[in-house]
């Protein structure tokens, strides 16, 4: 056989496997027992309008206020981390590693159980919702603070020196022409993150959440058990990549922009 | 009058000693050349001038006011000393506009008004007042360096630094841009240029400055340095620029 001959038989016997494999999957999948147990229609007219009036709401909130204390404090430690004052670096540093290194589980049950305990009476303010954009924003911080800081440095060391020598003081040209340009650089990152916050605040449920401040996740898997149907659950995963897929093109569009753009 | 005044200037870089022990000085309304190889410490010098550089040891006085001075405010300083960088490094997030009025009104106060109506002078005079609402990404490399040139011109210096402004340019782009440096000249601004501009520096310079291994080895008028070197390094160096094919090793 020549080589290109083998090559079209190779390919061919490619082919043939996956058909095969779907086939098989067609025929020995149960569909009616699929059907009832992922795509009841009865059980999915239970799900609305709670689905989004309450959980997919409180998922957003939970995750843009999240993301707002990220932002704000994640912008902070990049600053901290590139100061020229040492102790700022070592603190914003240990920050970083640390809320990296920790699975956001763990924060969340330190939030749920270890505070509570220790301090009898501490409340943070909007109860739940505080207490989630606080220890989801602690998460998200440190990952953004590694994004600003990349964001930062990758902006020319001219434009500093530029900026300097037109009299401006060093935090006049931050304010005004570094951070500026970083935060273009970062968008791309930074609606990533977005996306991650938006799956990783389905950990609300550690700190135990009522019929009033449940999310998608936590939702899905309470109206699952109920009724014995794993309906729910496929409404709220389906919920999420509504989200989740549109800004993942975002980010693919806004990447491939600037690739153009450099 | 004295407008630079350069005292036993040191800097070093590690080990690496870039500038050992450089005197100079440059007269109010003059325009001053420095030349020399690569790693001779030109631009090392002139950053020096601006206190992007620290130096380790000497003294700059810019019109009476020493900046060397550890008391000294340096933004206060800076502002007295236009710069122009061989890279233009405009600011890129900003319009041609912007990139001439911020600092302007961020350091200088000015209001808006009179901020931009001394950016489109000094656009207008550089040749480039049609482009005042580009973004510099979109602009040749001729017209950034000559809207860079407007930004310093803007904040009013005493004196105009440029590090090498024509070096990174496509050489047909090389003219407008010593056309506005020698019109620049011609009204009188205080110039320290670092450049590889043999013909601009014979034609526009008063004085020319070549420096070698951080000192300098020759200073004079353009027809001396240029014209009839009295140092073999000066020599060597010109027979390598002013005829580059037939340089001899």
């Amino acid at each position: 056989m020549s080589p290109r001959k083998r090559q079209q038989f190779v390919r061919g016997g490619q082919y043939v496997v996956f058909a095969a494999v779907v086939l098989l999957v067609v025929f020995a999948a149960d569909w009616s027992s699929l059907r009832q147990n992922f795509a009841n229609l009865d059980v999915a007219g239970q799900a609305f309008p709670e689905l989004i009036t309450i959980a997919l709401k409180n998922t957003v909130i939970y995750t843009l206020s999240a993301y707002v204390v990220g932002f704000v404090l994640g912008l902070l430690v990049a600053l901290m981390r590139l100061s020229s004052i040492a102790v700022y670096r070592a603190v914003a540093l240990a920050y970083i590693e640390v809320f990296r290194g920790l699975p956001a589980l763990v924060v969340f049950l330190i939030f749920g159980f270890g505070l509570p305990v220790a301090f009898p009476g501490l409340t943070f303010p909007f109860d739940q919702y505080g207490t989630v954009a606080v220890a989801l924003g602690l998460v998200a911080a440190a990952y953004m603070a590694e994004t600003f800081r990349a964001g930062i440095q990758a902006v020319p060391r001219g434009q500093m020196e530029a900026a300097r020598s037109l009299g401006m003081s060093h935090t006049r040209a931050m304010v005004s022409i570094i951070i500026p340009q970083a935060l273009r650089i970062v968008i791309p990152p930074l609606t990533n993150e977005l996306i991650l916050l938006f799956k990783d605040s389905s950990l609300v449920f550690v700190l135990g959440v009522t019929s009033l401040t449940t999310e998608l996740s936590k939702f899905g898997g309470d109206l699952a058990t109920e009724h014995a149907n794993s309906t729910p659950l496929v409404l709220a995963g389906a919920t999420y990549l509504v989200i989740t897929l549109p800004l993942g093109y975002v980010v693919r569009r806004l990447e491939a922009k600037q690739r153009k753009a450099r | 009058m004295t407008a630079v005044e350069i005292v036993d200037l040191h800097k070093s870089f590690g080990d690496l000693e870039v500038l050992r022990g450089i005197s100079a000085s440059v007269a109010t309304g003059e325009v001053v050349c420095v030349i020399g190889p690569s790693g001779s410490g030109k631009s090392t010098l002139l950053r020096c001038v601006n206190l992007l550089e620290q130096p380790n040891s000497g003294k700059i006085v810019v019109n009476g006011v020493e900046i060397t001075d550890r008391d000294c405010d340096i933004d206060g300083a800076r502002r007295r000393l236009g710069m122009v960088f061989q890279q233009f490094n405009l600011f890129q997030h900003l319009t041609v506009l912007d990139n001439l009025t911020i600092a302007q009104r961020k350091v200088l106060r000015r209001d808006k008004a009179e901020a931009e109506r001394v950016a489109m002078d000094n656009l207008t005079k550089v040749g480039v007042a049609d482009k005042v609402r580009s973004y510099p990404a979109q602009l040749s490399g001729g017209q950034q360096q000559r809207v860079a040139i407007a930004r310093a011109l803007s904040m009013g210096p005493e004196v105009m630094l440029f590090d090498e402004p024509t070096s990174a340019l496509d050489p047909e782009l090389v003219g407008e841009v010593l056309g506005v440096m020698r019109q620049l000249a011609d009204e009188g601004m205080t110039m320290l240029v670092v450049t590889h501009e043999m013909q601009f520096a014979r034609e526009v310079a008063d004085k020319v400055l070549f420096m070698d291994g951080g000192v300098v080895v020759e200073q004079g008028p353009p027809d001396q340095v240029i014209g009839a070197p009295q140092h073999e390094r000066t020599k060597t160096f010109l027979a390598r620029v002013l005829d580059p094919i037939h340089r001899t090793e």
